[in-house]
């Protein structure tokens, strides 16, 4: 008894030990399955996931501590990649899923106080103090944070309107007719 | 020779670990859906079923047998096998970070995996020495991976496919999997020969 | 001289159906009485326009300049004025609008001033100049830039040019009826790309229903002295595709991952040798274009049309019958339902068939498919369309791609063939723009990204200044201060307390009455860009002074705010 008791003793000592020591030894820094989130996400930078941004979003799923349902802008679309990536099962998505927007700053209303452009995390948007300002329509991400702080309410989220460049084929659907029944 | 080459096809057509042994089917369901996270898969648990047969086997004859503990062998097999594994897996990680990407994420999945103890179990149930008992676990984790790899190629192609909506997902990859023992069932033939 | 012909795998021999558009010679179309002529008719960059509503423009004028090197011109098709440059419907499956100019045309037909050059004397690279400002496109149907593919590959030498006058497509006969008629123009287009390229043969390919064609153009070879091959190949639907007349005429097979020109051989279409010309010779750009009418329809034919001429004038020529109930642009193996016939002809128009119920037969119900593989058999390219299909259909793209679904030409003879009626092309174009959309969005999150980590590094850089910048005056101050009390004696103990005090004080007083100052000033300076306003523009100002109206109470009720607060709503103010 006495023996069992020891060897399991000595054998888990032993194992803890060199467990312990290699964890410091080898200690790695930085986590690759980041990386790998970080592609999935839409790169919006809108904090809609209650992160600062879509670095600390990956970080936060990549520890364990974020769901994966969090991302608005990636749509259902992301959810279902994440879940393949992480092996984790595919959630509906926390908040009601958008198409794109882009901000649009109506110029006439703008007073060019300069909010906006400190609050847009892609520098997306022009202008200079007591200028107009306006929005680069090819770097928009849609994300909404300029919306809030313009005290004119002068800026709009409008859906991306279908254009030759960006349209696409639509699925292959074919109308399905009732048999007809035999009179 | 030929009794090696026995034990090979052995453990991986006739005896195979997840169709007929049916152990370690949980990453065979769960790491199926896709070709290359399958081939991950294989890879790791190769590696960590060779590894763990020799360590358990030395662990069975240089420690327990000696003081008579071979009633403690499921207990000590599992803590051995899960530490080697997670002390393997951090040096690969800090020495080979290609490697480490291919079977990364796996390794600690398997760590404590049913196939994995299962097997060491079954080498002192059939007596093995040591060097049986590296092929046999070799050509079980051999047997395991071509197992998975098949049947992450069939899943992938059932994705597409019109499955009726009750047996979408889980459902339709059981069935498979059924079909695909019995299928497995065939190699019992090879028996006669042995 | 005999031709080793090659053969290339698949391919199908549908019912040409050519015979009744080419009993008449090309008819010229006449001046409709508005143009719409779209700037974006070729692969590229969109061109940037070059007129204004009110302008009046003569024939040939260019009208959009080609915005970069991939991109071509876009001229005038006829005198007129301009009367809109706003978004019109494209001549496309999506029936979307694109940015177009409106001619209203004058009748006169006036041509700008036309400078016809002599290539051989002008840099190669001035020639590929003209032929983009002229808009020399591919007339066969996919209008690349010419001048882009007329630059020789630096490491390959060239050894064959092959000339596309195949026109595989059943119905069409437009470059049928240009070889007949206008042969001599294309032998002297191929000559002007002859010399671009120089390569070692010349061949012309010539599908061998078409003996006409054949002879007229043997006979404008031999009469200009060229020692080009013409050559008539076997009838096989796509036999006109570029990559399999290549493979029918040289042997050579272009690999996905290159481009013909990097095997040593380029091909054109025999439209864009006869525009070549006409831009070089003549200085007349690509103003018109020679389309069949064909199908169901009075009196099939080939015109030649104005480009910007709108469908519906373009098909009133032929005579619809009764019973049409569609019409298709381009070939009925790859041509698409036109979704409105105000859409305008274009570079790329070089068919529109009429289809009836009779002639294109609905398609039968979709059935699954039972992976027979006679789409595999037909397929040009030797793709699986099977595969393809059942990774499109299930979204997989991925493993589409892994197919090589982009090798895929959409030349529909794995649809012709598919006992199922499977629309597999369809699925192919579905599964192609669904991986282009999200490449272009994969682009646009690693912008964005790049971005937002170059603001946050910017930010951080200039809290790291600021800091410092604070840290040095600190320092200066301290250093200023510390000689200070050795200076003046130590004041008596209880003055320096009153002494702050009344300094707060002074300080509050002085900052309150800048306030009331600038308060004041605002409230005194009279805007001066309000004079000679509209009374919208009026109203609209007022609307915004009484949204600003609560905010400056809020500012002047709480002046002692958190200093930023205070800054913004001050800058509202301004």
């Amino acid at each position: 008894m006495l023996t069992a008791i020891l060897i399991m003793a000595l054998g888990a000592i032993v194992l803890g030990a060199a467990l312990g020591y290699a964890s410091i030894k080898f200690k790695v820094e930085g986590n690759p399955l980041v990386e790998k989130i970080e592609a999935i996400l839409p790169q919006t930078q809108c904090g809609q996931c209650g992160y600062p941004g879509c670095k600390p979003y990956a970080e936060a799923i990549a520890e364990g501590e974020a769901d994966i349902n969090k991302c608005p802008p990636g749509g259902m679309e992301g959810v279902r990649k994440l879940a393949d990536l992480l092996g984790r099962e595919v959630k509906p998505l926390d908040a009601e899923e958008k198409p794109k927007q882009l901000a649009i700053i109506d110029e006439q209303l703008c007073i060019g106080c300069t909010l906006c452009i400190q609050a847009c995390p892609v520098d997306a948007i022009v202008g200079a103090a007591k200028q107009m300002h306006t929005v680069v329509e090819s770097l928009c991400t849609g994300c909404e944070l300029c919306v809030k702080p313009c005290p004119v309410e002068c800026i709009r989220m409008e859906p991306i309107a279908e254009k030759i460049d960006n349209w696409k084929w639509k699925y292959p659907v074919f109308e399905i007719k009732p048999a007809r029944r035999a009179a | 020779m030929t009794h090696y080459l026995f034990i090979i096809i052995g453990a991986v057509l006739v005896n195979n670990v997840v169709l007929v042994k049916i152990l370690g089917l949980c990453p065979f369901m769960g790491v199926s859906k896709k070709l290359d996270t399958a081939f991950g898969m294989g890879a790791a648990t190769t590696f960590v079923l060779t590894v763990a047969t020799g360590a358990s086997y030395v662990i069975d004859h240089l420690l327990l047998a000696p003081f008579g503990l071979e009633y403690l062998r499921t207990l000590s097999f599992i803590v051995t096998i899960a530490a080697v594994v997670q002390l393997t897996e951090m040096v690969i990680q800090k020495t080979s970070p290609l490697l480490h990407q291919v079977l990364g994420i796996y390794l600690p999945l398997i760590t404590t995996n049913c196939a994995v103890l299962g097997v060491p179990l079954l080498n002192v149930a059939n007596k093995y020495n040591f060097l049986e008992s590296l092929v046999f676990g070799a050509a079980s984790a051999i047997g395991f991976s071509m197992v998975l790899i098949l049947f992450a190629g069939i899943r992938e192609r059932v994705d597409g496919a019109d499955v009726p909506v009750p047996f979408r997902g889980v459902a339709i990859s059981m069935v498979t999997a059924g079909l695909m023992s019995l299928a497995f069932m065939g190699f019992a033939g090879l028996d006669k020969y042995q | 001289m005999l031709q080793r012909l090659f053969k290339f795998k698949g391919g199908v021999k549908p019912a040409t159906n050519k015979a009744p558009s080419v009993q008449a010679p090309i008819r010229i179309a006449p001046i409709p009485p508005r143009l719409v002529v779209p700037l974006h008719q070729s692969i590229g960059g969109q061109p940037t326009p070059l007129v204004e509503v009110g302008d009046r423009v003569l024939k040939g004028q260019r009208i959009g300049a080609a915005d970069k090197w991939v991109s071509a011109a876009v001229h005038a098709p006829t005198s007129g004025t301009v009367i809109a440059v706003e978004e019109r419907v494209a001549a496309h499956p999506s029936g979307l609008p694109t940015l177009s100019v409106v001619i209203e045309t004058d009748g006169q037909d006036a041509w700008i001033e036309r400078h016809s050059f002599d290539h051989a004397s002008l840099e190669p690279e001035r020639v590929r100049e003209i032929l983009r400002d002229s808009g020399v496109v591919g007339l066969g149907g996919a209008v690349f830039p010419s001048h882009v593919k007329l630059t020789p590959a630096a490491s390959v030498p060239m050894d064959e040019l092959v000339i596309n006058g195949a026109e595989c497509e059943p119905f069409m006969t437009c470059d049928d009826l240009l070889m007949r008629e206008r042969a001599e123009g294309i032998v002297r287009g191929v000559a002007i790309f002859r010399d671009l390229l120089r390569p070692k043969r010349v061949l012309i390919g010539i599908e061998d229903n078409k003996p006409e064609a054949v002879a007229a153009m043997q006979a404008a070879v031999e009469a200009l002295g060229e020692n080009f091959e013409v050559v008539a190949v076997p009838t096989r639907y796509p036999a006109g595709g570029a990559k399999q007349l290549i493979r029918v005429l040289t042997g050579k097979e272009v690999p996905a991952s290159k481009r013909s020109p990097e095997m040593g051989v380029q091909c054109f279409n025999v439209a864009t040798a006869y525009s070549a010309w006409r831009a070089i010779a003549f200085g007349e750009p690509v103003i018109s274009r020679i389309v069949t009418l064909t199908g169901n329809v009075e009196q099939p034919g080939n015109w030649e049309i104005l480009l910007g001429t709108p469908m519906q004038e373009v098909i009133a020529l032929a005579g619809p019958k009764a019973d049409t109930n569609r019409f298709v642009m381009g070939g009925p193996m790859m041509g698409f339902d036109l979704p409105d016939l105000s859409a305008p002809v274009v570079k790329a128009t070089n068919c529109i068939i009429a289809g009836s119920p009779a002639l294109f037969p609905p398609p039968a119900p979709e059935m699954p498919c039972i992976r027979c593989g006679a789409c595999a058999l037909a397929c040009p390219h030797e793709l699986q369309p099977f595969e393809l299909y059942w990774f499109s259909r299930s979204r997989n793209f991925g493993k589409a791609q892994e197919y090589n679904l982009f090798d895929c030409i959409e030349c529909g003879c794995c649809s012709y063939v598919c006992p199922s009626h499977i629309p597999l092309v369809q699925y192919f174009r579905f599964a192609k723009s669904e991986i282009w959309s999200r490449e272009r969005d994969k682009n646009m999150a690693d912008a964005a990204k790049a971005r937002f980590e170059f603001r946050n590094e910017r930010d951080e850089r200039e809290k790291a200044e600021k800091a410092e910048r604070l840290a040095k005056a600190a320092a200066a101050k301290a250093a200023e201060k510390k000689p200070a009390p050795a200076e003046t004696p130590p004041a008596p103990a209880e003055a320096p307390a009153p002494q702050t005090v009344d300094a707060e004080a002074a300080k509050k007083a002085a900052i309150a009455a800048a306030m009331e100052r600038a308060r004041l000033q605002r409230e005194a300076a009279q805007p001066k860009n309000t004079d000679g306003l509209t009374i919208a523009q009026r109203k609209e100002i007022a609307e915004i002074e009484k949204r600003r109206a609560p905010l400056q109470a809020q500012q002047q009720t709480t002046p002692n705010a958190d200093a930023a607060q205070t800054q913004n709503s001050q800058k509202d103010q301004q």
